[in-house]
């Protein structure tokens, strides 16, 4: 087993099934519905990417797979069982916007957060906990407290952290959101690498079209009021995702089919009449 | 080289001022004769001090047991509710008005009524005045420590479906220490005022406070002054003792 192994061979069950799914917030009459009607399979291994403006409620949908949230009224599965059970069996391993880090704890201690909380005795934590400062290439930084560390370093710090149980089912909630555009893309090929060696599935919420191309297996659109899921497209450009990739054609034709699935129509080009 | 420069310049320069003060405070009283009963000479002041040093430790004693059994009770009310009121909103409803109520509250006027209600001869009502003192900063400071945790931590914690006591130990709590210590340092300063004007106020015939009231009235002005030097060092040690405290939470909260 490399160290990049999941917990289990890939299972036939689908690592998230939605079906049904409504989502409503507030009460009966300022009733603000975030999701109507969704439905979305991911299978094991799949790096799915949800798009759309802000207000869709694609971070409303992560939150439910994660049982953050419940759902007014339809099913989610995670590996089979209903989101609360994959919740407490720590099924998925989670990063936000924000890397919310302890700023008491050293970046080690931060990575190894999880397994703390799950028992697993210190010297195997902190063992795992160092493969993943590695990992994320933050080695050096073993020691240091989140305060000495850029807003990129702390972030890779969360995406260390969500790795630590090696989860088969990462859920991603634009994590690279404030990054800047370097460091972005830095990030973006440094987990095209990781998801790809540790074959988890992967909902990657982002509002970025390129980020959305690049990482994914398949974009999946949604549009607001209500939030709901307009279109899904197949990004058949291989298992790697390779730098240069980043530059071809295929790339950028499909990144033109996902602004148009956004936009609801062929989006007209600059110089054509 | 700076650290050592700054180092120095940390220890030198208190020095400098107190030497300066003490330099202002002999040219008043030797060259320009100021009254003894305006200003006393330092060195009656230390004599005074060192003559009455007995019974004037004495009292020390009995205004910081006084100052640390009120700072002690205080703040653990204090912490105890400002949990309650942190979990519970209808309690924050409850108490906000009553902490309003205890910070506008002139302690001094609670005094006279604590040393009736639980006799002259106790040191309850003093302790009961410096706890009041001391509650207030901390509930406060402690409430808004609870609150610091940031909702992604606390999805984070949901997430990795940590239980009540670990979101406690190693997440609220944690986040809310540094306020709490900044409480407790403040109650402190506040204890040992209200354990020394309480004694202004009639109650049992020990203390600081109730010797500089009764020298200070019968003209021993250089010994009031010595006594005044005494509430100085409680508070001090106080001050001490909460810089003490605050390393020790430091260091526990780093092993979190």
């Amino acid at each position: 087993m490399s160290q990049f192994a999941t917990k289990d061979v890939q299972a036939p069950t689908p690592a998230v099934r939605v079906v049904g799914v409504e989502k409503t917030f507030g009460r009966r009459g300022k009733a603000v519905k975030a999701l109507l009607d969704v439905d979305l399979t991911i299978a094991a291994g799949e790096f799915i990417s949800l798009i759309g403006p802000s207000g869709c409620g694609k971070s409303t949908l992560m939150r439910l797979i994660a049982d953050l949230d419940a759902p007014t009224s339809g099913t989610i599965e995670v590996f089979g069982k209903s989101a609360r059970q994959a919740r407490l069996d720590q099924d998925y391993g989670i990063a936000f916007q924000q890397a919310g880090l302890l700023p008491w704890r050293t970046v080690l201690k931060n990575i190894a957060l999880p397994l703390e909380l799950h028992g697993v005795p210190y010297a195997e934590r902190a063992a795992r906990a160092e493969e993943l400062a590695l990992l994320v290439g933050l080695g050096e930084f073993r020691d240091h407290r989140p305060d000495q560390l850029s807003g990129g370093m702390q972030q890779r710090v969360a995406i260390a952290r969500a790795l630590a149980e090696r989860p088969r089912l990462l859920l991603m909630d634009e994590p690279f959101g404030a990054l800047d555009e370097m460091t972005r893309e830095r990030m973006q090929n440094e987990l095209a690498r990781i998801a790809h060696q540790s074959g988890a599935a992967v909902v990657f919420v982002t509002h970025s079209i390129p980020e959305a191309v690049f990482l994914a297996d398949r974009v999946v659109v949604m549009s607001p009021r209500p939030g709901r899921i307009t279109e899904t497209l197949d990004v058949p450009l291989g298992e790697e995702r390779p730098e240069g990739l980043r530059e071809s054609p295929e790339f950028f034709e499909r990144v033109t089919a996902v602004r148009e699935a956004l936009h609801g129509a062929p989006v007209r080009r600059a110089g054509e009449a | 080289m700076a650290g050592v420069g700054t180092a120095i310049g940390r220890i030198l320069a208190p020095i400098v001022v107190g030497a300066l003060l003490l330099g202002v405070w002999l040219l008043l009283v030797d060259v320009v004769e100021v009254s003894p009963t305006l200003i006393p000479s330092p060195w009656t002041i230390g004599s005074e001090f060192v003559a009455n040093l007995g019974i004037i430790a004495e009292d020390a004693v009995t205004t910081g047991t006084n100052a640390l059994l009120g700072l002690l009770i205080g703040s653990v009310v204090a912490i105890l509710l400002a949990a309650l009121a942190a979990r519970l909103a209808p309690v924050d409803g409850m108490l906000a008005p009553i902490v309003a109520a205890l910070m506008v509250v002139p302690i001094v006027a609670l005094t006279p009524i604590f040393n009736t209600m639980f006799g002259a001869s106790a040191q309850t009502g003093r302790i009961l005045i410096a706890a009041i003192a001391a509650f207030v900063p901390v509930f406060i400071n402690m409430l808004r420590g609870l609150r610091q945790a940031q909702p992604v931590q606390r999805d984070l914690f949901a997430a990795y479906a940590a239980r009540g006591g670990q979101t406690f130990t190693r997440l609220t709590l944690p986040a809310a220490l540094p306020h709490l210590l900044t409480g407790v340092r403040i109650a402190g300063s506040l204890a040992v005022i209200a354990a020394v004007v309480a004694e202004y106020f009639g109650g049992p015939a020990d203390g600081v406070g109730t010797a500089i009231a009764t020298y200070a009235k019968s003209g021993r002005i250089p010994l009031a002054w010595a006594y005044v030097g005494a509430a100085i060092a409680i508070g001090i040690v106080l001050f001490l003792v909460s810089i003490l405290l605050e390393r020790i939470v430091r260091r526990y909260r780093t092993e979190t």
